[in-house]
């Protein structure tokens, strides 16, 4: 399981890899943590739990990356770790982290929404699963 | 994108001609070379546009244009709501509102050398940037949705400026039709600590200078001077517009207009339920961009106070680049009540319109143009052109020319405040990756998109700014 960042024109891309779709949204949301800080930086001793869902597994995504989104921003929080379970298109979540201190974490930017653009979940040919869309920032 | 592919009308002007399901050409404003540069992705997007139901004489591109979500970020469209027009969340933007706003001072260069490092810290530590900051009001359920309603306005009511303030935002800082019913409570949380914040990114607070004139009796008119010290805000709605922007966003895929293109276009009807609650939502969102920056401008105000207490600070004008509104144009001859989405699109109204203000209506309205902490911003002159060219509409910024990933592998923000410092630019930031991904080396040049504005006759550059203290999120 992995994680990464692609281009877009004016915001970023994010993307995570994983055996199972699970994993490739936990992964997901660690590359939507990587867009704000330095994810090595930030702690995990509080922890957050998130429910969502959606019509498919597409849009499970976006609003997933939202939830995470909404709990940073109304907690003041940063993220590391996050543990997801899904049953469908419905996912429960817990996040991981501590409050964002702008000394230590050197936060760059702030995520105001995960869109549909560039969106897509789905099983690679090597069995895979990739979870992906562009984050505004 | 390869200029060959498109119909050339002019210099300046680039069409791609209906083809398809597209109901309305698809216009580009901007020279040869930005043309060149421009992402593929404008065409794709613009041309998606231009199959939308109630569209009006074409889909815009402004010469900044760039990949956006679903319409191209310097995308201006016009829909009748009478020809079955629809609006889009994609179109407005996550950060509804988002604009630049500008104020003279009445600062001489010698008297802010003397004061320089203490004004960048008292602004740096007066208004409240960054990722995590909160301001000093905290608004209850109630006062949110008065807030919501009320907008610049509000804020002036309470304290947060000065009446005549008002006269120079679009809409006298309040944009009527706003239903704070509609804005969830998430949105609502997300704000409530908010008011009065810069944000982060893109976003910023400059001091800047008058370096060049270039329409000297529009300088007059705005009362710029060769020298002169203003101080620009470039920010938006904050959280609150944030999910306004996802919650609606979700609610066009899963239950608005179809078929579109792309589901990234989402939008719905202007006459349906979803379309009048995003509308009313989305005016809330105004009215919460509007307050902020004018909470901001008092903010403002109170550092000169402590640094410099000689100083007055008037408003200049204030617009939103991230905007859907109600505008009379014409089209085929009648004049019509159209719904302008303006996505990274400054409103561009020449001189006599109505809608401006005694003293700005004479010469045209403002149009300011953001750049980046290193380069220069631009004062520009709306055009009775533009009404015709692009229903009133010109540039909003440089655009970026490389990702932020791109941008912290050429630039260490430590270094390049070194740098600025050097060359006399004051940047202030909790954030050194921050100023590395707005790095002036990351955007596109704004010096060729204001003069590529005013050979499309958008726009006309009346003043170049250059920074000399910038606070960043």
């Amino acid at each position: 399981m992995s994680w990464e960042h692609f281009e877009h024109g004016s915001d970023i891309g994010v993307r995570g890899i994983g055996r199972t779709v699970e994993e490739a949204f936990e992964q997901a949301a660690i590359a939507l943590m990587a867009v704000v800080a330095d994810v090595s930086l930030i702690g995990h001793s509080e922890k957050v739990e998130v429910r969502c869902d959606a019509p498919d597994l597409e849009l499970l995504l976006v609003s997933w990356l939202n939830a995470v989104i909404y709990e940073m921003a109304v907690r003041k929080m940063l993220f590391s770790r996050f543990k997801v379970a899904m049953s469908g298109c419905s996912l429960s979540a817990v996040l991981f982290g501590e409050s964002a201190d702008p000394e230590r974490h050197h936060a760059a930017v702030e995520a105001k929404g995960a869109t549909v653009t560039a969106l897509r979940v789905a099983r690679d040919p090597g069995g895979q699963w990739v979870a992906q869309c562009v984050i505004d920032v | 994108m390869d200029p060959s592919s498109l119909s050339r009308h002019s210099d300046f002007e680039w069409w791609i001609d209906p083809a398809g399901k597209m109901r309305v050409p698809a216009i580009i404003y901007a020279g040869e070379d930005l043309i060149r540069g421009m992402d593929e992705k404008v065409r794709e997007q613009l041309t998606n546009v231009a199959t939308l139901p109630g569209i009006q004489r074409a889909a815009y591109a402004m010469p900044d244009a760039h990949w956006g979500y679903g319409f191209p970020i310097g995308g201006v469209a016009a829909f009748d709501p009478n020809e079955g027009g629809i609006i889009s969340a994609g179109g407005v933007g996550f950060d509804i509102s988002c604009g630049v706003r500008t104020m003279r001072t009445t600062l001489t260069m010698e008297e802010l050398q003397r004061s320089k490092t203490e004004l960048a810290e008292a602004l740096f530590h007066g208004v409240p940037a960054g990722i995590g900051s909160t301001g000093a009001i905290h608004l209850d359920e109630h006062g949110m949705d008065e807030m919501l309603r009320g907008g610049a306005q509000w804020a002036v009511e309470r304290g947060y400026g000065r009446p005549e303030d008002l006269d120079c935002i679009e809409e006298k800082g309040r944009a009527p039709g706003s239903k704070p019913e509609c804005v969830s409570r998430e949105a609502k949380k997300r704000q409530a600590h908010e008011m009065g914040t810069l944000g982060s990114g893109n976003h910023y607070l400059e001091v800047q200078r008058v370096a060049q004139i270039f329409d000297a009796a529009a300088a007059d008119a705005f009362g710029l001077k060769q020298d002169a010290i203003v101080v620009t805000i470039h920010c938006g709605s904050r959280g609150l517009g944030h999910q306004v922007g996802t919650d609606y966003l979700k609610s066009m895929v899963v239950e608005g207009y179809r078929p579109i293109p792309d589901r990234e276009l989402a939008c719905a009807p202007i006459h349906s339920e979803l379309g009048e609650h995003y509308l009313g939502a989305m005016r809330a969102a105004t009215n919460c961009a509007l307050a902020n920056r004018q909470i901001i401008t008092h903010l403002v105000r109170g550092a000169f106070g402590r640094v410099t207490p000689q100083v007055s600070l008037t408003l200049l004008y204030d617009v939103s680049h991230n905007t859907c509104k109600i505008e009379r144009h014409a089209v085929n001859g009648e004049t019509r009540e159209l719904f302008v989405h303006r996505k990274g699109a400054t409103r561009s109204f020449g001189p006599g319109n109505p809608d401006l203000p005694p003293g700005l209506r004479e010469v045209g309205q403002p149009v300011l143009i953001g750049g980046t902490m290193g380069t220069e911003s631009y004062v520009l002159v709306g055009t009775q052109e533009s009404e015709r060219l692009s229903f009133s509409s010109a540039c909003h910024g440089a655009g970026r020319a490389m990702s932020r990933t791109q941008a912290t592998k050429l630039w260490q923000g430590r270094k390049l405040v070194e740098e600025l410092q050097e060359r006399g630019i004051l940047i202030r930031t909790r954030s050194y990756r921050g100023v590395a991904e707005e790095a002036p080396g990351a955007y596109k040049d704004v010096n060729a998109v204001a003069e590529a504005a005013e050979h499309a006759k958008l726009a006309r550059r009346v003043v170049r700014l250059v920074p000399l203290i910038c606070v960043k999120g």
